[in-house]
Order: C-alpha cells, then sequence, then structure tokens
C-alpha cells in the first residue's frame, strides 16, 4: 500500500496544526541543552530534525519508566483496588528515526506473545508513527548489522526523508498512515522525481546478526569470552535504561497511609538483584552471567522463542555506558569468535 | 531439545488485577512458616476458577507488593486454594501480619502442571526439603485423593530441625495411614529427644531407603544443594532424567512471560515451567 508523497518542509506547521484538531498529541525529537528527547510538542520550530540520536529511546510512549497498574484505598482491613483509568491519548510519534521505528516490532512480541498486556496493548492501539530516515549517523549507529537500516520503513506508518532542505520524501506505508496522510489533504504533494537513496546516511555492516541466534548458545561455555568482555561492567543499567526495546520490569508497590498504588517500573538483567531468590540464592551471581544473558538474550533467546532480534542498532547503550563498553563491538568479537 | 509444554494463558481482564481472596484460616506450620486458607470473595470469580496440580500464583498486601507461591494445596479439594510461605522479605512480613479474615490479593493460576495423569499405575516416590514440601504436597493430595490410580506412594521428606517440618498434621496422618510410606528425617543436631523419625540430610535418607526405580516417577523439591546431592543417588538407583521431575522457583514478577526475571535460556519459568523434568533441565544453561 505504499503510496509516496512530497511534503514541503514549510507544510510540517499545517500538518501539525492538522493533527492536533483531529485530538492527537504530537510527540518529537526536542533539543535540551546537549540532549535530545521525545516530548509533546505542537509547532515544527521546536522539533530537532536534524538529531543523530535521543538519549533515551522512544519505547516511553507504549512502556514508560513506570506506570499503575493499580490503585489502592487503604481503611484498615477494607481495602479497595481499582484498575487506574487508562491514560492513553491518541498520539503521533513523529520524527523517530529507523531504528526507533523497528523496536516497536519487538515490544508487541514481548508484551502480547502470550497473555494481553492492556497497560502496553491501550497505548500501542493509540500510536501513529511518522519515521524520520537518518541522513546521517555516527561511529555508535550499527542498524545495517541487526538487518535495519537508514531508511528502513519497518515500524514506521508513515516514512519522511529529508530529500533537501525544502522538501520530505512522504511514503505512505499503513493504514494508521494513510489516516495522517488524509489529514494532511492537500499539503501532500505528488512525487516525481528520484527516491530517497542518496539522502540516506552510509552506515557499514560490522557483523551478521541472523546467524547469531544458532551460534551463541554454543558460546554460552565459554566464560573467559563473557569475562573478558563485562570486566570492566559496572552493572549500573544504564545500558537497559536507554534501550528500545529493553522490556524487563518490576512491579512493586508503594503506599502512604490510606493509599497506595501497584507500579510497573523498568529493570533491568544487569542489575545484581535481578534474579536474587528471598533465599540468597542467585542463579546468576557474576557480573559477566549477568551481561552474557544480556546478550544471549537479545541475540539469541528472542530471535528464537519469538522471533523478534532484540536489537536495533541504535547505539544508544553505547553512549550511555560510562565504562565505553560497545555492544557492536562485543557482538562483533563474538560473531567472529569460532566455536 | 525436550519437548516442553507452554501453559495457556488464563482468561482475564488485566493480567495484572488480582482476585480479592479472604482468609479462612492461618496455620502456623514451624518458626516463621505458615499456611493460609484463602476463599474467593467474589462467588462468581470463584465458581470461574480452576487450576492443577504444581501451578503457581502471585499473592499481594495491598500497598507492600506481590510474592510468588505455589499453591500448595490440590484441585481436589474445592472452594479455596492455600499457600505456605515463610517470612523473609517485606511482603512475606505484611502477609505473615495479616488475620483470618483479612482480605489478600491473587492472581494465577500459573505456569504448567506435574503430568500426574501420565502417572497413573506407577509408582511415586515424593522427596522434599524444607520449605520444599508446600509445592509437592499439592501433588501428594491430589494423588491421595485419587489413590487407586496409582501403586506405591512414598515420600521422604527432611527439614533442619524438628521445629522445621511442615504440615507437622499431615505428616502424622500420612504416617498412620497404610497405602503411604512416609519417611521423615532431620539433620544431625536437629532432632528432639523424642523425634521418632530419621536423622540424616535428605540424599543419605533416599540411599538408606532405596526405593526401587521400576515403573516409578520421582518427584524432588528443595534447597539446590539437597537437589545436587539426590540426583546422583538417584541415578544410581536407576531412575531415568525423564522420570525424576522438579519444580524451579526462579525469581519472578509478572507470572505471564513478559517481565523477563525468569527467564532461562528461551525458556520462561513462569510459562514453560515451573514444572520440569531433569532431561528438560539438562538442555538449559543452569541458571535457575
Amino acid at each position: 500500500m505504499t503510496a509516496q508523497r512530497i511534503l514541503a518542509r514549510q507544510n510540517l506547521g499545517p500538518l501539525f496544526e492538522r493533527i492536533a484538531r483531529d485530538g492527537r498529541r504530537i510527540l518529537a525529537p526536542v533539543r535540551r541543552g546537549d540532549r535530545v528527547a521525545f516530548e509533546p510538542v505542537t509547532r515544527p520550530d521546536e522539533v530537532a530534525l536534524d538529531y543523530v540520536q535521543t538519549r533515551t529511546s522512544a519505547k516511553s510512549a507504549v512502556f514508560p519508566p513506570y506506570e499503575p497498574l493499580l490503585r489502592f484505598t487503604l481503611r484498615g482491613a477494607d481495602v479497595q483496588a481499582d484498575e487506574p483509568p487508562p491514560a492513553a491519548p491518541p498520539t503521533v510519534l513523529f520524527g523517530v528515526h529507523p531504528c526507533d521505528a523497528a523496536s516497536f516490532a519487538t515490544l508487541a512480541a514481548v508484551f502480547t506473545w502470550d497473555s494481553p498486556d492492556p497497560p502496553f496493548e491501550r497505548k500501542r492501539a493509540n500510536l501513529t508513527i511518522i519515521g524520520l530516515s537518518c541522513t546521517r549517523g555516527d561511529a555508535y549507529c550499527f542498524c545495517t548489522s541487526v538487518g535495519g537500516g537508514p531508511g528502513d520503513p519497518r515500524g514506521s506508518d508513515i516514512l519522511l526523508t529529508p530529500l533537501d532542505d525544502t522538501h520530505f520524501l512522504v511514503e505512505i506505508l499503513t493504514e494508521r498512515g494513510q489516516d495522517v496522510a488524509q489529514l494532511a489533504g492537500p499539503l501532500l504533494e505528488p512525487h516525481v522525481g528520484n527516491g530517497k537513496e542518496a539522502a540516506l546516511a552510509r552506515i557499514a555492516p560490522r557483523f551478521d546478526a541472523r546467524p547469531l541466534a544458532a551460534k551463541l548458545p554454543a558460546l554460552f561455555n565459554h566464560p573467559a569470552l563473557w569475562q573478558e568482555q563485562s570486566l570492566r561492567c559496572l552493572g549500573c543499567g544504564a545500558c537497559a535504561f536507554v534501550c528500545p526495546t529493553c522490556t524487563c520490569f518490576d512491579i512493586t508497590d508503594e503506599r502512604d497511609r490510606y493509599h497506595g498504588v501497584r507500579l510497573r517500573c523498568w529493570d533491568s538483567c544487569g542489575l545484581a538483584l535481578f534474579t536474587l531468590h528471598a533465599s540468597g540464592h542467585n542463579p546468576r551471581t557474576k557480573q559477566s552471567e549477568r551481561w552474557r544473558q544480556r546478550v544471549m538474550h537479545k541475540f539469541a533467546y528472542q530471535p528464537e522463542r519469538l522471533g523478534v532480534l532484540g536489537c536495533v542498532g541504535c547505539g544508544r547503550c553505547s553512549r550511555a555506558c560510562p565504562v565505553d563498553m560497545n555492544l557492536a563491538q562485543h557482538v562483533q568479537q563474538l560473531a567472529e569468535t569460532a566455536v | 531439545m525436550s519437548t516442553i509444554a507452554t501453559a495457556a494463558a488464563p482468561a482475564r481482564r488485566s493480567p495484572y488485577t488480582p482476585y480479592r481472596m479472604r482468609i479462612a484460616k492461618v496455620t502456623d506450620e514451624a518458626p516463621g512458616v505458615k499456611t493460609f486458607r484463602l476463599e474467593f470473595v467474589d462467588p462468581a470469580e470463584a465458581a470461574g476458577f480452576e487450576f492443577k496440580a504444581g501451578q503457581f500464583g502471585e499473592y499481594s498486601v495491598y500497598g507492600e507488593g506481590e510474592s510468588t507461591f505455589c499453591i500448595a494445596s490440590p484441585p481436589t479439594r474445592k472452594g479455596y486454594i492455600e499457600c505456605t510461605f515463610r517470612q523473609v522479605g517485606r511482603v512475606t512480613a505484611a502477609l505473615a501480619d495479616r488475620d483470618e479474615g483479612d482480605i489478600i490479593g491473587f492472581r494465577g493460576p500459573y505456569g504448567n502442571v506435574f503430568p500426574i495423569e501420565d502417572w497413573h499405575g506407577k509408582n511415586l516416590l515424593f522427596i522434599a526439603g524444607g520449605i520444599a514440601l508446600p509445592p509437592m504436597r499439592c501433588v501428594i493430595w491430589n494423588c491421595l485423593d485419587l489413590r487407586d490410580r496409582y501403586r506405591d506412594v512414598t515420600i521422604i521428606y527432611g527439614a533442619r530441625s524438628v521445629a522445621d517440618l511442615v504440615y507437622k498434621h499431615e505428616l502424622a496422618e500420612w504416617a498412620a495411614r497404610p497405602d503411604v510410606n512416609l519417611y521423615t528425617t532431620v539433620d544431625p543436631g536437629g532432632q528432639t529427644p523424642d523425634w521418632k523419625g530419621r536423622v540424616g540430610f535428605v540424599p543419605t535418607v533416599v540411599e538408606e531407603v532405596g526405593p526401587s526405580a521400576a515403573d516409578t516417577v520421582a518427584i524432588v523439591c528443595g534447597p539446590p544443594i539437597m537437589i545436587k546431592l539426590t540426583l546422583p543417588v538417584l541415578t544410581r538407583l536407576g531412575f531415568q532424567p525423564e522420570n525424576i521431575f522438579t519444580t524451579l522457583e526462579n525469581r519472578m514478577k509478572c507470572g505471564v512471560g513478559k517481565c523477563g526475571r525468569c527467564n532461562v535460556g528461551k525458556l520462561y519459568v513462569c510459562k514453560d515451567g515451573p514444572v520440569f523434568t531433569f532431561a528438560q533441565l539438562r538442555d538449559l544453561p543452569p541458571e535457575y
């Protein structure tokens, strides 16, 4: 159903107005000092269109750092527990790069592979993704090693590619994209001319993630390999915090005298307490074992179990790492290690 | 890879919203260990609730959090479920503070089941240590309530001390039954002057009892060290890994295969387990 159109950059403002009039909020990359973050916007001049990567990912739109699962009213032994009203306003996620757009397939695979997950599904159902192809990357980007690319349409409902300083190529990819295209109406002009290839960043592939799912389990019992890779890992969890596909969460209660809330919060397999039993037994006592779990889960277990790779090559984990561990470099080493 | 039967998803509105359960009875089992009998506050929810031996749930005190325990009562006893827990952390401390009549939360049942229908006509050997008898008690009573379907039933149960043995009344009941062979033991030093059972560690007692592996299914549950030392004994007795079952107790939060905490290899203990044979565990990374 892909259709191609042209959008003049000066028409972004009217497009945002039409989206807002339709009752949808717009989340877009906004520059804040030395970082860029996804925030609600109303005007295109608030949006950083030239960013390489945001500090945190776009997953918060469907899986926020913490969200209530239940709210309690406590009156002694009398407890009322209610599901909170759904917080899922119709949203257009504007200007996410193809790596982030691709991450939503992994998120959906985890949250819906078996039982339903209303908090996730309600937000996802109300989300339209307008992607933005990358015209430049940096040394941390490795989308092309994990099946993606700077102009990869997967996950986007509409994909914009800046053809020059004044125009975007618009690819309308899904029914949800079609809905937004209808809102845009005459703002979208017919496209004649060249495709997007010339405008895209060049990201050289470093490894091929596809054969790794079959290969990695054979490297499980190579402790020296995992120890060497994780020797400087602090176990801080920053990599998981910024990761667009990390989904591990904790469920924890907070309360005061009369009210309480059951929260779902981000968690990480890299943290030392993640698997600790109440008895003191811990199935993964060493940081090297936790690092191995992180890599195996993303590149072997999830592909085998859920049919999705747990990495989109955005490079955030490596940019955020306080001790400069580099996932692409480490996985490349694993790909090159003889079994 | 051995075949793993994944549990079917329970049909609920939100998988995170617990049933409201009334504590119908509290039993003090051992120092710090209690059993709660729980009844559904909403009769409609009770009517729609079914589970099988081996499944578990998330029990919660509102405002304090959730904790994961097996269902310790058998599905053959209708109208209630029971859980047995040791007070070790914030949630279990809050649970231990509840009284009969109080309301707590329960969501479940989760996980797969012990394949007790496959065991018809076989001998059953239960081996448990300490607080690991509760997950097995569900199966034991389930099989004893359908006693004619199984042949010899042997239970070997040990704890650190006489005080630490749980379900003391039921141990007495099993000891009195002619159709149950019960061997209780306590670790050396854990005996009292009037202790009539054995003194010694569980693996040693298994060796002394020397149950036959012929047509026998073994169910082993206990602390990792007990399991580690019991398995070689069972192997010497001729048990095949396919006929030795256990239930894993990886830490869990969601119970429905999303939160990632119980992930071992490509499996989720909450979905693909908690019940595994040792043949299945042999193919898994040793992260449990």
